[in-house]
């Protein structure tokens, strides 16, 4: 704050603090000319004013009000570039990025500043860092086996991940069933956690450029039939006739590539629903899976846990 | 009587209403003009850019469909709010807000920082119905945000408004409003506008 706001600040809220000294005073005398308890010379259709002092309790308390306002504005910030004898503040709120905001911490922590926020955070870091250090040592099969871990685990995929995958995990409509041993990336304890750290971008293209709507029909057919679902056999074998383009992705057997996150099209298990309108949708309009990166928000250590967490739900 | 100076601002209610004035724009004065001229209120966030033509037109839906009346943005410094939503929110982040949309009330979750959160998907089905991914959610759907498309008729002269306000809009993002913004329903204009929320923070970690 440059020095002539910080300057407005003290002057006007000192001298209104004065002021407010003066008016107290001021009406602590009895200035009317008029005795304690007698009338007022004024008169309003019949209403009279007894001249009474201003309540003590109410006069005692507009004091201790006063006083604490001066201790207030001595140990807290509020005089304007007066940091207060506390050396406290409530966050770091002059950062412009989270580098400033970090090395502000620092800097304030290395000082003996009070900043609230960042001591709140320190204490709970101190309370909880070592439990999910110990936890993150640990490999996470280890882990899905322990009971404690399971507990934490879930807490935060329920705060956490449910908003998609559903607090039972079983997903919905093109959000992937995490309990079915069915994995669109992997599901070794490795592969769930990559996919939690960095995220997975799913990208089915949309066909209806390449195919007419006869084409994508016969595919949507010939797909079903890789499932064993039963259909219209010579729909099916014209549609195999263009598999070749969706091969490149999801393989000539059409077991799908987890490099890719390209789902295996024989197990009967449809992200996005498995009626032949379902996937002629999908191949006329393209789908786009987005798991988000939750390492920045999360970090790793907790990341680990809830990998666990998931792990545990189709491997017991 | 004598004496009696009090009696000059019972009697005379205009001096009373003057006097009044100035007792209590003292509160503002001290707290609130300063601020106006403070770098810490006027200068964005490392990496801070102006809503795209169809996240103005995505927020401008949001403040017509009463979302801050139920959803705030505005992250506390607290570690609860902080564990769940992200850093605590900075004044430098909201320089080119006008009006600032930091709510008082949560009765959903804070989407100060929920751009990025989910997937454009999630927000479509969120907002058709928000009870198919939460069921325990008692948020309204708001299916009809699919069907009305945006014609981008204002887009361009709310542009060359913020730019007034010294948002940095340049002449070729005006020039191109309308044609960024027609055709597009205002569905994805909102989507677009929640996946923005917070974001310049965000990118600097990556």
């Amino acid at each position: 704050m440059s020095s002539f706001w910080s300057a407005w600040i003290i002057v006007l809220t000192l001298a209104f603090l004065v002021f407010i000294i003066w008016l107290l005073r001021w009406n602590m005398n009895n200035y009317t000319g008029i005795k304690e308890g007698e009338l007022m010379d004024h008169e309003f259709d019949g209403i009279v004013e007894i001249n009474n002092p201003l309540p003590r309790w109410w006069m005692i308390l507009f004091w201790v009000t006063i006083v604490w306002g001066f201790i207030y504005l001595a140990l807290f910030p509020g005089l304007g570039n007066f940091q207060g004898l506390l050396g406290w503040s409530s966050s770091n709120q002059e950062v412009r990025s989270l580098e400033e905001s970090r090395t502000a911490t620092e800097a304030h922590r290395e000082a003996g500043l009070i900043v609230q926020y960042d001591r709140e955070v320190q204490a709970a870091e101190e309370e909880f860092g070592p439990i999910f250090a110990a936890l993150s040592e640990r490999p996470i099969p280890e882990l899905a086996n322990d009971e404690d871990a399971v507990e934490i685990g879930q807490r935060l995929f329920l705060q956490n991940c449910a908003q998609c995958h559903g607090s039972n995990a079983m997903g919905g409509k093109g959000f992937p069933n995490l309990t079915d041993d069915n994995w669109l990336y992997g599901g070794s304890p490795d592969a769930i956690k990559t996919t939690l750290l960095q995220g997975r971008q799913g990208q089915m293209p949309s066909f209806s450029g390449q195919f007419n709507e006869q084409q994508i029909t016969e595919l949507a057919t010939y797909v079903l039939s890789m499932s064993g679902r039963k259909v219209d056999p010579e729909l099916a074998a014209a549609g195999k006739k263009n598999f070749a383009v969706c091969s490149a992705c999801h393989g000539m057997d059409g077991k799908g590539n987890q490099q890719l996150g390209a789902p295996n099209l024989t197990d009967n298990i449809w992200l996005y629903g498995g009626s032949q309108a379902a996937i002629e949708e999908t191949l006329q309009n393209g789908r786009n899976g987005v798991m988000p990166a939750w390492k920045d928000i999360l970090g790793e250590d907790k990341i680990h846990v809830i990998s666990a967490y998931v792990y545990g739900l189709s491997n017991d | 009587m004598k004496n009696v100076k009090h009696e000059f601002v019972e009697k005379r209610v205009g001096w009373l209403a003057i006097f009044a004035t100035i007792v209590i724009s003292i509160g503002g004065l001290v707290q609130i003009t300063p601020l106006i001229f403070q770098k810490q209120t006027n200068e964005p966030v490392v990496g801070l850019e102006p809503y795209t033509a169809l996240e103005l037109e995505g927020r401008d839906i949001y403040i017509r469909e009463g979302c801050s009346g139920c959803h705030s943005q505005m992250i506390r410094p607290f570690r609860a709010e902080t564990e769940r939503y992200g850093h605590y929110s900075l004044a430098g982040e909201h320089v080119w807000e006008r009006p600032f949309l930091w709510g008082s009330k949560r009765t959903g979750p804070d989407l100060a920082r929920v751009g990025g959160r989910y997937s454009d998907e999630w927000h479509y089905v969120h907002l058709m119905d928000p009870r198919d991914v939460v069921p325990e959610s008692n948020m309204p759907g708001f299916p009809w945000l699919a069907e009305n498309t945006l014609d981008g008729e204002y887009t361009a002269k709310k542009m060359e408004v913020f730019r007034q306000f010294g948002v940095p809009y340049t002449d070729e993002d005006i020039a191109g409003a309308k044609a960024a913004v027609a055709g597009k329903t205002e569905m994805e204009a909102l989507i677009a506008y929640l996946q923005s929320l917070g974001t310049a923070l965000q990118k600097q970690a990556n």
